[in-house]
């Protein structure tokens, strides 16, 4: 009886740590939501890439609304997932607050950097990747006159916006750039509506390249671009497909890479502020059959040159969250 | 600002106010029977998402419409049997319909199509296109009236022109007809109709139909004309401001128009925030035009603007006997 007692016990010992090992990763997705075909989607695709190398299951969860955050991270976190991912500056200051309630769990957030020694935060230099679809918005556009849309006015899409101003000013310094953005509340994720008459009002002004940087908001923009026979850049993800031969291009923001690196360090992944910058591969321009057409040869060695001096440190790009300004546009 | 701007921007209000104006006028007439609806926002987001799908699968928008119109009927009638025949709380009723519509679209559109809570792009006939009106190409050149024929009245989906058509329709309806009239005293004195012998409750679910059949018109027009399918919570908050419209228009079909077009042109201004600059001669945020619409609709129920006095039944189940 009392072996049984023993074996019973070392039985439920090895099931609990068994079950501790074997803890769950887990992805918060923003109110983007996961399908938002660019960001989130981005961070899906990472998770999935994970799931599928490793047969490995995650928890996952969509933000509904600004006051889950917290609820929906605590919740996570006690069920005890680790790590635990979230995507989007907007968790910034419930994770400061959360993290270090669970110092036995790892935190990771993609674009804002928060300073806990159980957090890891991923931040991408955008500013870099949307110079080089500025430059290549400069060079395909006829009319001088190139165009972008953020979604939410942020500074982090600010400087996805003053970014691209700069390499379209690189390449044609006498261009006009139109810089909107949909709104200041988070429904401009999520306005394709409002960003087909963005797109509208910019190529009344004579836009004929448009740069969505605007989640959802930009399915809107590529189609009202494509409605209208001008060239939109796409955001995040790799776009090029929506609109075959009417889309230049997109800002890659590998948004997959840096959750499936995350998940793959599990419990192990290493506190601190890794960024994700054109050298490391984090940021880049989207090329495959489908822009093959309208990306010339000539702008591909142009681009390819300024990524080259970016990456040696002979370029700087103004980022605009240094100093909340833009040398090369207004907001 | 040249001519040619303001037509343009005109013609980007027409597009914007549209919605507003359908939504405005279907609150006007579920409100004017004595039901609060404060689930426009919902309808039309239902009607978007069954636009959209059946659009995408059956290849016509006409069929679409025909979806958007009968899934924001089932909202109305919902609405309706839970405020008129149950007597419930017409806020919260219209409250609890805008969360489930909000849930169930993403969910409905994610088990039909498995594209995140998408419909696929549209394309062709399963959209409703711009019509061209006869001679706006040709007469582009006259100076004033050419470009105003071409920008703001030629060039919209053929739903802008019915939505435009519901407003002296609207007016005949509540003005000069009999149903109209009996319509407009039940959201004033349920008690005095039911003594003439008319039945409350059936002109109240009358009033609610029709508000179906306009929501599901406007939420088409975004996912069909304005767009190319359904996306998650699209609306984006519009039936909220087709509220505010309808009291910025004191319940009036003819002010509901100007109203809408009002804040459609706010809406389309702040999509020029350059235009704004030139002619302000400053700089003025452009949350501060989308904040407008709710500054003046403040305004007016303040008593600023003349008196807004809602129907006097409004938002009271009405019981027969106590």
């Amino acid at each position: 009886m009392t072996l049984m007692k023993h074996l019973l016990g070392a039985a439920a010992t090895l099931a609990l740590t068994g079950g501790a090992a074997l803890a769950e990763p887990a992805i918060i997705f923003d109110l983007g939501g996961k399908f938002d075909k660019s960001f989130n989607e981005a961070a899906f695709n990472g998770a999935e890439k994970w799931a599928k190398e490793t047969g490995g299951t995650y928890k996952e969860l969509e933000m509904q609304s600004e006051a889950q955050r917290e609820q929906a991270l605590r919740s996570l976190a006690e069920d005890g997932a680790n790590p635990i991912i979230m995507t989007g500056f907007a968790f910034g200051d419930v994770l400061n607050t959360v993290a270090p309630d669970f110092p036995d769990t790892k935190f990771g957030i993609i674009d804002m950097v928060v300073e806990q020694p159980n957090v890891k935060s991923v931040v991408f230099t955008e500013d870099q990747g949307s110079y080089l679809v500025g430059m290549m918005a400069g060079l395909a556009s006829k009319t001088n006159t190139v165009g972008f849309i953020g979604g939410m006015d942020i500074p982090l899409i600010r400087r996805f916006g003053c970014g691209y101003a700069q390499g379209v000013k690189a390449v044609k310094p006498d261009a006009t750039v139109i810089l909107n953005m949909t709104g200041t509340t988070p429904s401009a994720w999520n306005d394709p509506v409002k960003g087909a008459e963005l797109t509208k009002a910019q190529i009344s002004q004579k836009a004929d390249v448009i740069y969505a940087a605007a989640g959802g908001t930009g399915v809107g923009v590529l189609q009202t671009a494509a409605d209208e026979g001008i060239l939109s850049i796409g955001v995040d993800s790799n776009q090029n497909y929506m609109h075959p031969g009417q889309v230049l291009t997109s800002m890659m923001k590998r948004v997959d890479n840096a959750v499936y690196e995350a998940f793959k360090e599990g419990e192990n992944l290493t506190p601190g502020i890794n960024v994700m910058d054109l050298k490391a591969g984090g940021v880049g321009y989207a090329m495959d059959e489908n822009n093959a057409k309208l990306v010339t040869p000539e702008m591909q060695a142009a681009v390819d040159a300024a990524a080259e001096k970016i990456k040696s440190g002979e370029l700087v790009v103004h980022d605009y969250m240094s100093d909340n300004t833009c040398p090369a546009g207004s907001f | 600002m040249d001519y040619e701007t303001l037509m343009q921007i005109l013609g980007s209000t027409v597009r914007l106010g549209t919605p507003l104006l359908l939504a405005c006028l279907a609150g006007l007439f579920s409100e004017r029977a004595g039901i609060f609806d404060i689930g426009l926002e919902g309808k039309m987001l239902a009607a978007a998402m069954a636009a959209g799908s059946v659009a995408a699968m059956s290849g016509s928008a006409w069929i679409g419409l025909l979806a958007g119109i009968s899934a924001s009927m089932i909202f109305a009638m919902l609405h309706g049997v839970a405020s008129i025949t149950f007597r419930g709380n017409q806020l919260i009723s219209g409250v609890a319909l805008n969360f489930l519509s909000s849930g169930i679209t993403v969910l409905v559109a994610q088990a039909l199509f498995g594209q995140g809570g998408r419909t696929p792009p549209l394309s062709g006939d399963a959209r409703f296109n711009p019509i061209t009106l006869p001679f706006a190409e040709s007469l582009q050149d006259v100076p004033l009236i050419g470009p105003l024929y071409y920008e703001v009245i030629s060039g919209h989906s053929i739903l802008v022109y019915a939505a435009m058509a519901f407003v002296p329709l609207s007016w005949w309806v509540l003005y000069r007809t009999r149903f109209g009239l009996r319509l407009r005293a039940v959201g004033e004195n349920p008690a005095a109709v039911d003594t003439a012998g008319v039945s409350v409750v059936g002109l109240r679910y009358a009033a609610l139909a029709i508000t179906g059949v306009l929501c599901g018109i406007a939420g088409a027009y975004m996912a069909t004309a304005l767009q190319a399918g359904f996306g998650r919570e699209m609306t984006a908050g519009r039936g909220y401001i087709a509220l505010a419209a309808l009291i910025f228009a004191k319940w009036r079909p003819w002010q509901a128009l100007g109203a809408t077009m009002l804040f459609g042109f706010f809406q389309a201004l702040a999509l020029r925030p350059d235009v704004v600059e030139r002619v302000a001669q400053f700089k003025v945020p452009v949350s501060m035009l989308d904040a407008l619409p709710y500054i003046l609709t403040v305004l007016v129920l303040a008593g600023f603007v003349g008196k807004a006095i809602p129907p006097r039944a409004g938002g009271e189940p009405y019981v027969k006997e106590r």
